[in-house]
């Protein structure tokens, strides 16, 4: 029995389940001991991490899609894409403090808004597909590491970049007096913030959008052949450099308005916000399926509860003082465990490589 | 190597099935190889060749069915053990280690009789040397065998296409196998470069004593050399014997021509 | 993908705005204003002007390069001069625009000074202008005849030109280095200027290295075809005494160079042994691993923990006692974070690695074990290392401590580069099913990369710690992994001697240019795309060591021609 079992596992995969097996003992008791041992924390706080979480999650969500999106078709992570997602709050904010000097949020504050979301959008689907003219399409074909290795040096070069043009500092977006507070709608005020319900809704129109877009329009309908084969949607005519330059916008596009809402979440911006987000939106996307659309908004959702609740009922159960700094630490745990024990997500890869 | 039982078959495999999700790639496959013989497995594209290839070297696990090497089952084992124990392979679509040198490539087929480790290597034991000069001595000479003297410090990737072909054998020899499996190894060739191939394979058995398993496109390299020839079709036995028994066959010539088989295979079954 | 042969109007178009685009990024992003005060020659060129004209330069030299194939050498000229135009007038309208509009409220970088400069020594707006668009289109035109030149020639030149730019980097440590030297004033005197090389300095350089570089491409009067003609005896001799001659020299570094130079050479020293140990993951195995720097922070904090006196003092033991310890753990922390990503896919490596770094520098970085290691605040007080009555108390001592590491972690890397473990690696790299098919066992291998790897790094964090006397998290983030996976592959991912090169051009390089600071990782970034891009395989990449090999051989002569080949089967 054993030596069948012994030739079937190695070691090291014993090894990973105990590991597995600890963590996952530790998020039990935790959440026990916290919950039902120290009950620190009040129902409506729980309620509250759980929104904060769904909002920030939502942000997550759309950078998410820009990564699958790609991967989808080139099978390659655009590291460079939490660059993308700066790129375009960050040109933003400029406009931001002009119109809130001149009155204009006050004034008109969802035209504002929207102007907002449009000039990010236009500045990350630029960064995006001049990423990918310069950067990826002489590398198509390379050998896998070869694009990484680019996107990574993209990645750096971006964030230098925004740095040396528009400054080292932490800046802070102008406040929406509109936004402010709790959200009243049908009279009555609700257990959520006004700007968190904007995210949660604006990130969901997006997600309606794009998914409506690649299951629909022709454009989306030709993303998806090309995503399952190159050579045959070519032969059918389909035009894939440009297939390949609309998935790049398309991502750069929900970058872009995620920008914006995490604008409204967190309030500042600097040339390096993108990096952590980033990395997370890819755990977001890995943890739905890479390259699997519904499965990137799911992800991101996942992601951003389980950091919003984590520090405070796992992590606090277990005693560890300000388990609040340690929230990416959860996250990056959740993309170690994820890639380890379902590499192909939660709803699974939707479009796997082929064999060569 | 030399505990081997002395049955007659080298390679057993005992109702083999392979299946990825719905697909039967082989099914119930059973065949016998005899020691020091060319043993053939040919079948249209998609029969199930390669596929049962795979199984027998690890790398895929098969679904139902028992393999033995030399009386003993092989299943379920790593593919780097099963080449210890004597199997090594070629690929239908030549996978040298494209960025090391003709020499680097059949080294590194040598790994598996090597013992060398990290120790080893960093203190240069004599023991270390020893074994890295007579392993380079060894590949010199598989490399002189398969014609590629000369060539030993070139980059695979940029030897000629029938040149890898000979690499890719040269480096499965030097694992110094029982049992050889070459997929295709004519894949590609112009007819003469076939011509010599078969001749080589031919000397293979005659020179080095080792039993050759062999999956094959082309009818004639088959015919000539074959002594046993296994016939596939979606992924089961359909016929099985000499070469000029199978040639008679007719489900194998329906198989065969029911596919539009080019002209010249047509003439070759007739 | 076929080019088409043409070079239209167009064509000339696109590269004068492509020059224009990147001048003004240049100019936007600060590295002009930044780059202004560093004089390259004779108090009349500078770094900054260097950086603002060599956009125009490149792209008229790469137009005039493309149009020179399908047109006449007129027509290359023309080009040039009309790219040099194109960028010459986006600059001066950003000239323009940044005078009458207060651009700078975005753009951090347009600041008066900057104008002043852009203003290249002209008063008026005019003539300002006018300057612009004329040093401009000379740019172009010397780019366009560089095009133009035969390659031999436009080689030397650029090998010329290169040493005076780093000749003239050079001057301010120099001058710290040798001015209080006798022999060194007359010397000084001839090559530098007050600020940057002098102008017969320059004249030497220039015809120093176009000399060297002819020479060098000449072919005959290289020593090591020479060598290579003795015979083999001799040329073990030679290859000996120029190795002991080579220690000597690096050990005598230090004294002849002085302190600062001292401190620059443990930096890019240290980088060097994290580099060998990376190369052996991500250039012999091909695991792309981000998370590097971890095993550097384990290596630091180790020998921190154990041997500081101060206030989170331990046991206080001595380095040498702390340093195995060091090395150990970071190996087995290699192996245990090698463990999860044995099956991973190449490009979720990169991530989860990257994932790893992220959470041991969050984790260090918190409250929760503070107490231990300090939190933000590091740790303070760790005693130098000693041997005897010799203290490794500054760099001019560590840095024999960096030379030590480098030579032993080089030996091994060497060692095993040919030997069995580095050709499974090699092979693994390759191709991962066709190593297993070949009898390699990846667990196991993979596993020896990372845990070899990773050694070296603990010993690079252990003389790190020793170095500072004191560590904190921020040293250990990302960037470090960054700077080292860039640095090979600027030299040539897998090969040795270009992590040497790697380090010297990316480490050392930019300690000299303190204003460069600011834009490392800018260029490191830019660098990685375009080695990438244009030269994957690096600037000094790893030979296929063929002659190396052949000259070893042994046993040719006794492989006789028709030996049936083995009888061992
Ligand atoms: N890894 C795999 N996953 C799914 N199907 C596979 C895989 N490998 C082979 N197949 C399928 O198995 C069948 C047999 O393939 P193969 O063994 O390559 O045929 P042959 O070598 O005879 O041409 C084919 O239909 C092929 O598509
Ligand atoms: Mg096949």
């Amino acid at each position: 029995m054993l030596h069948k079992f012994m030739r079937k596992h190695d070691t090291t995969d014993i090894v990973m389940w105990l590991i597995g097996l600890g963590i996952f003992a530790a998020v039990i008791y935790g959440s026990y001991v916290t919950l039902f041992v120290t009950q620190k924390y009040e129902p409506s706080v729980w309620l509250d991490f759980t929104i904060f979480g769904l909002a920030q999650g939502s942000v997550y969500a759309l950078i998410a899609l820009g990564y699958t999106l790609v991967y989808g078709i080139l099978f390659m992570i655009n590291f460079a894409h939490g660059e993308v997602f700066t790129g375009g709050v960050f040109t933003a904010y400029f406009l931001a403090i002009a119109m809130a000097d001149s009155g204009f949020i006050e004034r008109h504050w969802i035209l504002a808004l929207l102007i907002l979301m449009a000039v990010a959008m236009t500045v990350s689907v630029l960064v995006a597909v001049i990423l990918e003219r310069i950067a990826y399409r002489p590398l198509r074909g390379a050998p896998r590491l070869v694009p990484l290795i680019t996107a990574i040096g993209a990645s750096f070069f971006l964030q230098y970049t925004y740095r040396g043009i528009y400054g080292s500092g932490v800046k802070t977006y102008p406040d929406f007096p509109a936004l402010d507070g709790k959200l009243n709608l049908f009279g009555r005020e609700w257990p959520i913030l006004t700007t968190q319900a904007l995210v949660i809704v604006v990130s969901a129109i997006m997600m309606v959008f794009l998914y409506w877009y690649v299951q629909k329009t022709k454009a989306g309908k030709a993303m998806r052949a090309v995503a399952e084969d190159k050579e045959a949607a070519a032969l059918m005519g389909i035009d894939v450099d440009r297939v390949i330059v609309n998935t790049f916008a398309l991502g750069g596009a929900m970058a872009g308005v995620a920008g914006i809402l995490y604008a409204l979440l967190f309030k500042q911006v600097n040339a390096f916000m993108g990096f952590i987000p980033g990395i997370k939106a890819f755990t977001a996307a890995v943890l739905g399926g890479i390259g699997n659309v519904p499965g990137a908004m799911l992800g991101g959702l996942f992601l951003g509860i389980v950091e919003s609740l984590g520090p405070s009922l796992i992590l606090d159960g277990l005693g560890i003082p300000a388990p609040y700094q340690l929230k990416d630490a959860i996250a990056f745990t959740l993309l170690v465990l994820v890639l380890i024990f379902r590499p192909t997500g939660i709803l699974g890869e939707r479009l796997s490589e082929k064999k060569a | 190597m030399t505990t081997a039982s002395q049955s007659e078959f080298i390679l057993e495999t005992i109702h083999v099935t392979k299946q990825f999700g719905g697909l039967t790639a082989v099914k119930d496959l059973s065949i016998q190889v005899p020691r020091k013989s060319i043993y053939s497995v040919i079948g249209p594209n998609g029969a199930g060749k390669t596929t049962f290839f795979n199984c027998i070297t690890g790398f895929y696990k098969v679904t139902e069915g028992d393999i033995l090497l030399d009386g003993e089952s092989i299943v379920g084992l790593r593919p780097d053990i099963i080449v210890k124990k004597g199997i090594s392979r070629t690929y239908q679509n030549i996978r040298l280690f494209q960025n090391l040198t003709a020499l680097e490539n059949v080294m590194v087929g040598h790994h598996p009789r090597m013992k060398a480790g990290w120790f080893g290597a960093v203190f240069n034991t004599p023991g270390t040397r020893r074994e890295e000069a007579e392993a380079r001595k060894l590949a010199m000479e598989l490399l002189e065998f398969v014609g590629l003297k000369g060539y030993e410090y070139e980059l695979a990737t940029n030897l000629p296409y029938g040149q890898q072909r000979r690499l890719e054998i040269a480096r499965a020899l030097a694992s110094e196998p029982k049992l050889l499996l070459l997929d295709e190894p004519t894949a590609g060739m112009n007819p003469s470069e076939t011509e010599e191939m078969t001749n080589f394979i031919d000397n293979l058995r005659k020179d080095l004593g080792i039993t050759v398993l062999l999956i094959e496109h082309d009818m004639r390299v088959v015919m000539t050399i074959s002594d046993i020839i296994t016939v596939l079709d979606y992924g089961q036995k359909i016929a099985e014997g000499k070469p000029e028994e199978v040639r008679a066959n007719p489900r194998v010539i329906e198989a065969y021509l029911g596919r539009g088989a080019v002209t010249e295979q047509e003439t070759q079954a007739a | 993908m076929d080019k088409e042969l043409k070079f239209t109007w167009k064509d000339m178009l696109k590269y004068g705005v492509i020059a224009g685009v990147v001048a003004i990024y240049v100019i936007l992003v600060g590295m002009v204003e930044a780059f202004n005060e560093r004089y390259i020659i004779a108090e009349t060129i500078n770094l900054g002007q260097i950086a603002l004209f060599s956009p125009v330069f490149l792209l008229a030299y790469f137009a005039a390069n493309n149009a020179r194939k399908i047109k006449s050498s007129l027509f290359a000229i023309i080009t040039s001069i009309v790219v040099g135009l194109i960028g010459g007038a986006f600059v001066a309208g950003l000239l323009v625009l940044g005078t009458h509009m207060n651009l700078r409220a975005v753009f951090l970088n347009v600041s008066p000074e900057l104008l002043d400069i852009l203003h290249l020594g002209q008063e008026g707006m005019a003539g300002a202008i006018a300057a612009n668009l004329i040093i401009s289109a000379t740019v172009g035109l010397l780019g366009g005849l560089f095009a133009l030149m035969p390659h031999k020639w436009s080689n030397a030149l650029l090998v010329g030109l290169s040493l005076v730019l780093l000749m003239g980097i050079l001057q301010e440590l120099m001058t710290i280095t040798f001015g209080n030297k006798d022999w060194y004033k007359p010397i000084g005197e001839f090559i530098y200027a007050k600020k940057g090389l002098s102008w017969g300095g320059t004249a030497l350089f220039l015809v120093l290295g176009i000399v060297l570089n002819l020479w060098r491409s000449s072919d005959k009067l290289r020593p090591g075809k020479k060598v290579a003609k003795l015979p083999r005896q001799q040329q073990m001799a030679v290859q000996i005494v120029a190795m002991l001659l080579g220690l000597a020299i690096l050990l005598a570094l230090p004294k002849f160079l002085g302190s600062y130079p001292s401190e620059i050479l443990t930096t890019v020293g240290i980088y060097i042994i994290m580099g060998l140990g990376l190369n052996i993951v991500v250039g012999f195995a091909g695991l792309l691993d981000l998370g590097y720097v971890a095993f550097f922070a384990i290596g630091a904090y180790t020998v921190g923990i154990l041997t500081t006196t101060g206030k989170l003092a331990t046991v206080e033991w001595n380095f040498w006692m702390a340093l195995p310890v060091a090395i150990f753990l970071a190996m087995m922390a290699g192996v245990l974070l090698g463990i999860p990503v044995l099956k991973m896919r190449g490009d979720y490596l990169a991530i989860v690695t990257l994932g790893f770094g992220e959470i041991i520098r969050v984790v260090v970085l918190s409250d929760w074990l503070k107490p231990y290691i300090g939190g933000a605040q590091g740790i303070l007080q760790i005693p130098k290392p000693k041997i005897g009555n010799f203290v490794f108390k500054g760099p001019q001592q560590i840095y024999f401590l960096v030379l030590a590491g480098i030579i032993i972690v080089g030996y091994i890397a060497w060692r095993l580069r040919d030997a069995r473990v580095g050709r499974a690696w090699k092979a693994m790299r390759e191709d991962e099913d066709v190593a297993e098919a070949m009898g390699i066992h990846l667990v196991s291998t993979k596993l020896l990369a990372f845990a070899t790897g990773a050694a070296f790094a603990g010993l690079a964090g252990a003389i790190f710690a020793a170095k500072l006397g004191s560590i904190f998290p921020h040293s250990f983030n990302l960037i470090v992994s960054i700077n080292v996976l860039s640095l090979i592959i600027v030299g040539g991912i897998g090969s040795l001697p270009g992590v040497i090169v790697g380090a010297l051009i990316l480490v050392g390089l930019p300690e000299l240019l303190r204003e460069f600071a600011d834009f490392r990782m800018l260029f490191y970034g830019a660098l990685l795309v375009a080695m990438m891009l244009v030269k994957p395989e690096g600037f000094v990449p790893e030979k296929t060591h063929a002659r190396e090999l052949s000259e070893k051989e042994p046993f040719s002569s006794e492989i006789e021609p028709e030996a049936p080949a083995r009888e061992t089967i």
